[in-house]
């Protein structure tokens, strides 16, 4: 049943039918694409919880910091691992929910505009950080719509909305949480122990992230699809 | 017409007239934006650099005031930072002590110890000063700076650095302040050094706090050369008290003359510094900025297809850098002053500007079709993208107002910023940016070209068929009009070197990978080794250096007064190598020693200091300068003599220990070269500017020159293109698409629209509705061979007359001698085949070619003295003939019912009322294989020509007259037909070489023999139902189609089924369409794709039977379907070309045809499409869905649209219009090189 699935499914990429030993190949291939792909989202998730906490202490930064690398790891050594976790698993989400829903995303699937994608999403995090707001609903306004603007302009796709609703309320919700078990705390929480903007936040990362693994995940289907055509 | 196409027309018709002036003034306009550019910078050559160095400001000391908290009115002076009083005023008491005259008793230590130990006996002095007058006694606890502890990171300086007291630091600090652990210091050097860091360490180190002085310049040193200790009491005040302050500095002054010293007192300098940045911001910084980097890499990766992609690349990231400098620089003119932190929003507003428009406009110049004029690609290519540009800039011009409406003034800022980012972008984009493409564009070259093409312009080379045995088929023809492709390797070794080594740069992007690397690795390296640091170095590096930064420094406008003066060295000291100077000074000082001197340079010692000095001074307790400003007092200078026996009697026990011979080194100081160096730079300068100013004079005129006599630019180009305009098939944009014309092969001779069109590569086979079935040469043109419907009924009737034979075959057994008919015959069972044709018709001029096209060859019956000339074919013709009238007496009124008619007869064929019996039998279906045409008849009978360059002849038909032949599909050596009643017969095409000459003579009915000259006349053509499946579909079959072993048939009863075609087993049934099936495709590759009414396009697997996608695609009957590795093609009666992704089943664009075209289209390559118009083709590339270029079919076709198109194996087209043909080579698209 397998192999004759896989036969289709090179009949219907157009190139000869493989042999067996190709099909194995090329589900091993599929398996470390796999893991590759959520090796990288991990590490980018990892960075960029690093340097989004640096954005975030700035907001109360000692006029002199102390000096080195210390700084870098200021938050709870699990944050980061944790950041990276989530945007692994939600980069390799969204383009399996674009497989299961049959309609993959094409709007704008070119790596230069994913990196406009980040660098709006850091330019959110930084506007948050760095920009003094008069009042915290001016800035979770703001920051809400600035984040619906980066779904709008980069992804437009409803999975992608509900998706990133979906978890940015999930991860406010388990921040709420934690911060009511006070396992994690904040300097000034602003709204029943959390900071308001938090959702926009995690709505802004998901889409990122998002983006990113559908990027990725064309690439492995790129990949796939030349070996085919090789073999 | 709505506003809102009106409003599009305008505007691509306004990019079309911008691209045209662009193209063709390129220089001028470069000028013009460049002259833009520099005018909207010009402001911010106000503005302070970026970077944070401190920024100086000058005031005198006489008439200093406090300056007031808020700006006064007059900005021009003073900067905006110099308001309110400073952090500190820095007081500074320039010591320099010498030991004179020097001793050879003495030790090097001898030198600095006891000119250090005159520090206690001053700082007491200086702490013991009070001040009284008037107004009350001041000392200096009460003015000066009290600072509290210092930070708890700095225990280990808990000893040196003061604390809870007077900010007052000066070398005695390291000995507590106390004299009497200074005399017991054994070891001066050691101590000083101990707090030194170790390594590479550019900020400030506590010997430089301490002394007040540059490290180098203090003389505290084993091997200082000029024995001159200098070293600086350095105190910070809180207020600025000028008496008390000038009662301190003439008492020092009393107490310890300097003599000659001339240091002007009259000017305090503010230092103004900025924020610092820390690790913490800028890892966030490095990361936006690699961010930006990435973006930007990504971006210009997509410029292809250009002459050089580092020059656009360049030009794109011009254009951006450019138009954020122009926004920062008109709104600084507007009089805004940029409060953001320039260094941080400038990769955001890079990125909210964005590339995205530069590489628009580049991909759309560069598909427009390479054959036009540059100034009209560049037209056609801004006006194709005119409108999303519009509605680009559009959009984010209303998504940054939203953003300006947060009413947060940062935000605000930075909308500012990029609204008049983004019109400046726009601007530069249109200027600039158009007219460097439009330079490169025009520098393109055919090696470029080449890259472009697809890989192979033809389909894959026609199957050997075993019905093809001509010996020598006609090598393709060489036109220079075809496009000629080569495999990628070949046409790179055909390059010039040079090109290959710049396009093997290209393709690995070596040097944006270099350059990526490189940037990285300084990144790194920067925050390895301390960024603040090493930043603060270059820094303060620039600003010495910078001729803005030092424009107020007097010791650099001196500088060349004192050539011999290192000005990182030690004191302006000309010991042995100029002694004169010295000597006459000496001299004329009288008591002054050797040694000591004040210069120029001493006013200001403090700017030998790494700038980061003060910042770390005021840190250690806690007290930051960032963004404020201290007030540094000009320096009190000290002199202290100290003789030979006072330093000996100071000198410490241990001192002499380690002694080292003291070296005299004569120090051959460097003789003063500069001045001839000086008047030569100048030399050089004036030159360069002459010769710069010559060059822009001469660019200016030529300028002029060029605006003032115009050429006559782009106006044929533009008339022709819009005459044009609304009957083109792609005129969504309100832009000509590219046209040309080419004289196609027009193929005439069909009265009748032409219903039939079949072609294996080399022939082309038509049927017109009147049933004349024309074959032509593919290659050249010319028509071959007529098959008129007068032959073919002439045919049917006999085949008519043939089937009574059938009937009555007992009569006629003893003529009947073929054994096959016989048996056939004999079993009656509504199905005689016969395998005879017309048997005289190609008998009587078969050898005479050129008489083939004037004979009706229907004149079968022609009675033999009419040629007299075919004798060879003659006498059989004659035999058949007499064999007719022998056996057939019945059918003789049939034959002679047409009278002898005149050769040239064969013009006025169609019109001629012929038969009187309706043998109405149209052609339904027509199919080419070598040299045997099928055609199936709507009377149900199948017939099969053979056909030769000199003969058109029947070879045999077959007939059961019960449904019409819907479809038929030529395979190999079998014929599929489908019939209306929905059956479908399978036919196995048989030559059979013969058994002998006389089993064909004596059959006059069977296959005619004339002596063809190549092949045939041996050949027997049998034609043998092998099969029928008489209940293949419940309604009639519509599509046939065959390839791959696999019959496939669509019917109106929905469902597609799927044959082997050896057996005729039925393998599939496929149901999935809601309609009846109207296309079918498959090739060879075994893609099966069916089209239906309802307008949904399927994707079978034809190994499984099972569906692989199903898309809706058309509003109505899908009409055609063609499949490319990649994508699958669609026409349907909604006029619409699809193009869906074969493995996605995305519907990637489609095409708007024009009425009637709808289902004419075909796919020369795997990459380029061909579709139909009114009296045109276009090309369009097929991965992009741009379109490449119109060729219109010559005047006569004009107005008529495109019915049929069919693409043959030499990348020609036929299209059909109705009743005539043109056949087309595919323009080259290399055609201007020509």
């Amino acid at each position: 049943m397998q192999q004759k699935y896989s036969q289709r499914l090179f009949y219907v990429t157009g190139a000869v039918p493989p042999r067996q030993g190709s099909y194995n190949a090329a589900i091993a291939d599929q398996t470390a694409n796999l893991a590759i792909r959520g090796l990288l989202l991990f590490l980018i998730g990892v960075f960029l919880a690093l340097v989004l906490n640096l954005l975030q202490v700035q907001r109360n930064v000692t006029l002199f910091p102390p000096d080195g690398f210390a700084s870098i790891f200021s938050s709870a050594w699990w944050v980061p691992p944790c950041c990276g976790t989530a945007s692994a698993v939600i980069g390799l989400l969204y383009p399996c929910i674009d497989r299961l829903l049959g309609e993959p995303h094409k709007f704008k699937r070119e790596w230069s505009s994913v990196m406009r994608c980040v660098a709006v999403f850091v330019g959110i995090n930084h506007a948050s950080a760095k920009v003094d707001f008069a009042n915290n609903v001016q800035l979770s306004l703001t920051l809400a719509a600035l984040s619906i603007g980066l779904w709008w302009t980069f992804d437009r796709s409803c999975s992608g909305l509900g998706l990133g609703f979906a978890i940015a309320f999930l991860a406010t919700l388990t921040t709420q949480l934690l911060v009511y078990n006070g396992l994690f705390q904040y300097t000034s929480p602003d709204f029943l122990y959390v900071r308001s903007w938090l959702p926009c936040i995690f709505f802004a990362g998901v889409i990122t992230m998002g983006s990113i693994g559908r990027q990725l995940a064309m690439y492995e289907y790129k990949v796939v699809q030349e070996k085919t055509h090789q073999d | 017409m709505t506003v809102r196409e009106k409003l599009r027309q305008k505007i691509s018709a306004g990019f079309y007239w911008h691209g045209l002036l662009c193209a063709s003034y390129p220089v001028p306009i470069i000028l013009f934006t460049a002259v833009c550019i520099l005018t909207c910078c010009y402001p911010l050559l106000k503005l302070p650099l970026p970077g944070t160095g401190p920024v100086e400001f000058t005031t005198g000391v006489r008439d200093y005031m406090v300056p007031p908290q808020e700006p006064s009115g007059d900005p021009g002076e003073r900067p905006d930072w110099y308001r309110g009083p400073p952090v500190a005023y820095i007081q500074q008491v320039l010591v320099k002590a010498a030991v004179s005259p020097w001793d050879n008793r003495l030790v090097p230590v001898d030198a600095f110890r006891s000119p250090l130990g005159r520090v206690f006996s001053l700082l007491d002095e200086i702490r013991n000063h009070v001040h009284s007058d008037s107004s009350g006694v001041r000392s200096l606890e009460a003015l000066c700076l009290q600072v509290t502890d210092l930070l708890p990171g700095l225990r280990r300086m808990q000893a040196l650095l003061p604390e809870h007291g007077c900010l007052l630091v000066s070398p005695g600090n390291y000995w507590q302040n106390q004299r009497e652990l200074f005399d017991s210091d054994p070891d001066l050097l050691r101590t000083v050094q101990q707090y030194e860091p170790k390594g590479l360490h550019t900020s400030a180190t506590l010997k430089d706090l301490l002394f007040g002085v540059h490290g180098k310049q203090t003389g505290v040193s084993l091997n200082s050369r000029n024995r001159v200790v200098t070293y600086t009491i350095t105190m910070a005040l809180r207020h600025y008290d000028v008496r008390f302050l000038g009662s301190l500095r003439s008492r020092l002054k009393q107490l310890h003359p300097s003599a000659n010293c001339s240091l002007r007192e009259e000017h305090m300098v503010h230092v103004h510094f900025k924020e610092e940045i820390g690790v913490a911001e800028l890892i966030p910084l490095v990361t936006t900025y690699i961010i930006l980097f990435a973006y930007i890499y990504f971006s210009t990766r997509k410029i292809d297809m250009v002459k050089s992609k580092w020059g656009l690349a360049l030009a794109a990231v011009v254009t951006v850098l450019s138009s954020l400098l122009m926004s920062v620089g008109l709104c600084t003119l507007f009089g805004l002053t940029p409060t953001l932190n320039g260094g941080e929003i400038f990769p955001y507003l890079v990125v909210v500007i964005g590339l995205e428009n530069v590489l628009v406009l580049t991909k759309s110049v560069v598909s427009t079709p390479v054959d036009l004029e540059v100034k009209l690609r560049i037209a056609q290519g801004l006006s194709n993208e005119s409108w999303s540009i519009m509605k680009n800039m559009a959009t984010e011009l209303c998504i940054i107002l939203i953003g300006y409406f947060t009413l947060v003034p940062a935000i605000q800022e930075f909308c500012l910023f990029a609204v008049v980012g983004l019109v400046s972008d726009f601007f530069l984009q249109m200027l600039f940016f158009t007219t460097v493409l439009s330079i490169d564009i025009r520098r393109m070259e055919l090696a470029d070209l080449n890259r472009r093409l697809p890989a192979e312009a033809g389909m894959p080379p026609a199957k050997p068929g075993p019905l093809r045995p001509r010996e020598t088929p006609p090598p393709p023809r060489p036109s220079p009009h075809t496009i000629t492709l080569q495999t990628p390797a070949f046409r790179n070794l055909r390059l010039p070197k040079r090109l290959r080594v710049v396009y093997f740069l290209a393709r690995t992007r070596l040097a944006q990978r270099i350059i990526m690397a490189g940037t990285v690795i300084w990144i790194g390296i920067l925050l390895y080794t301390d960024p603040a640091g090493l930043r603060t170095y270059l820094a303060a590096q620039v600003s010495e250096q910078s001729p803005l930064g030092g424009a107020g420094l007097p010791h650099l406008a001196v500088a060349p007064v004192f050539p011999g003066g290192d000005p990182t060295g030690t004191l302006n000291v000309l010991p042995q190598a100029d002694p004169t100077p010295a000597l006459s000074e000496n001299l004329s000082q009288g008591h002054a020693p050797p040694g000591i001197s004040w210069g120029p340079e001493d006013e200001e010692g403090w700017r030998r200091l790494s700038y980061r000095h003060w910042p770390s001074f005021f840190s250690y307790y806690n007290i930051t300068l960032a963004k404020r400003y201290i007030s540094i007092l000009p320096v009190i200078p000290v002199t202290f003599h100290v003789t030979p026996r006072e330093a000996l009697e100071t000198r410490h026990p241990q001192d002499t220990r380690h002694a080292p011979p003291l070296q005299t080194d004569p120090s051959p100081n460097a003789l003063p070269h500069g001045a001839p160096v000086q008047t030569d730079l100048t030399l050089y300068k004036v030159a360069a500017l002459g010769l710069a100013a010559g060059v822009l004079l001469v660019l200016l005129l030529f300028c002029l020159y060029r605006l003032l006599c115009p050429r006559n630019y782009g106006q044929n180009g533009v008339q022709h293109g819009r005459r044009r305009r609304g009957d083109l098939p792609c005129d969504d944009y309100g832009y000509s698409p590219p046209v040309s014309e080419i004289s196609p092969l027009l193929l005439r001779g069909h009265n009748m629209d032409i219903e039939c069109l079949a072609s294996d590569g080399m022939l082309l086979a038509s049927c017109c509705l009147a049933g004349q079935i024309r074959v032509w040469d593919a290659q050249t043109g010319d028509c071959l061979t007529v098959i008129p419907n007068h032959g073919l009924r002439r045919c049917s009737s006999s085949g008519g007359w043939e089937h009574r034979d059938g009937w009555d075959a007992g009569a006629v057994t003893d003529l009947e001698t073929l054994g096959g008919a016989e048996g056939q015959d004999a079993g009656g069972a509504g199905y005689p085949v016969r395998r005879r044709a017309a048997p005289s018709r190609p008998t009587l001029f078969g050898d005479q070619p050129d008489l083939t096209a004037l004979i009706d060859t229907s004149f079968g019956q022609q009675p033999p003295s009419q040629a007299p000339s075919a004798s060879s074919g003659f006498d059989f013709g004659g035999l058949v003939e007499r064999a007719y009238l022998e056996h057939e007496p019945s059918v003789s009124p049939v034959f002679s019912a047409p009278p002898p008619q005149p050769v040239q007869r064969r013009r006025s064929l169609g019109d001629q009322p012929m038969a009187p019996t309706d043998w109405d039998s149209a052609v339904w279906a027509l199919e080419l294989r070598g040299n045997l045409i099928a055609a199936g008849r709507s009377s149900g009978k199948l017939e099969v020509c053979l056909w030769d360059a000199v003969e058109g002849s029947l070879r045999c038909s077959n007939e059961d007259g019960v449904s019409g032949i819907t479809a038929l599909a030529f395979l190999n050596n079998r014929i599929v037909a489908a019939r209306l009643n929905g059956s479908l017969d399978f036919f196995t095409v048989d030559i059979n070489k013969p058994l002998g000459l006389l089993q064909y003579r004596g059959g006059p009915g069977r296959g005619s023999m004339p002596p063809s000259p190549c092949y045939s006349s041996d050949d027997v053509i049998s034609c043998q139902l092998t099969r029928s499946v008489q209940c293949a579909h419940q309604k009639p079959i519509t599509v046939l189609r065959a390839a791959a072993g696999r019959v496939v048939t669509g019917s109106q009863d929905h469902t597609v089924r799927v044959y082997r075609l050896e057996d005729s087993c039925c393998l599939f049934t496929l149901q999935g369409h809601s309609g009846g099936i109207t296309a079918i495709y498959i090739d060879q590759t075994m893609v099966l794709a069916s089209g239906g009414q309802d307008g949904a396009i399927c994707l079978w697997d034809v190994l499984t039977g099972s569906r692989v996608s199903h898309v809706y695609g058309h509003r109505g009957d899908v009409t055609s379907l063609v499949c490319t590795t990649s994508c699958v093609i669609s026409s349907g009666l909604d006029d619409l070309i699809c193009i869906w992704d074969r493995s996605t089943g995305i519907k990637l664009y489609s095409i708007q045809q024009v009425l009637g075209c709808g289902a004419s289209f075909g796919v020369i390559s795997d990459s380029l499409l061909v579709t139909g118009g009114q009296g045109c083709v276009s090309f369009w590339d097929l991965n992009f869905g741009d379109l490449l270029q119109t060729v219109y079919l010559g005047a006569s076709s004009e107005g008529q649209g495109v019915r049929q198109l069919v693409v043959l194996d030499n990348a020609a087209i036929v299209c059909d219009f109705g009743s005539e043909l043109s056949l087309v080579y595919v323009p080259s698209v290399l055609e201007k090189l020509d």
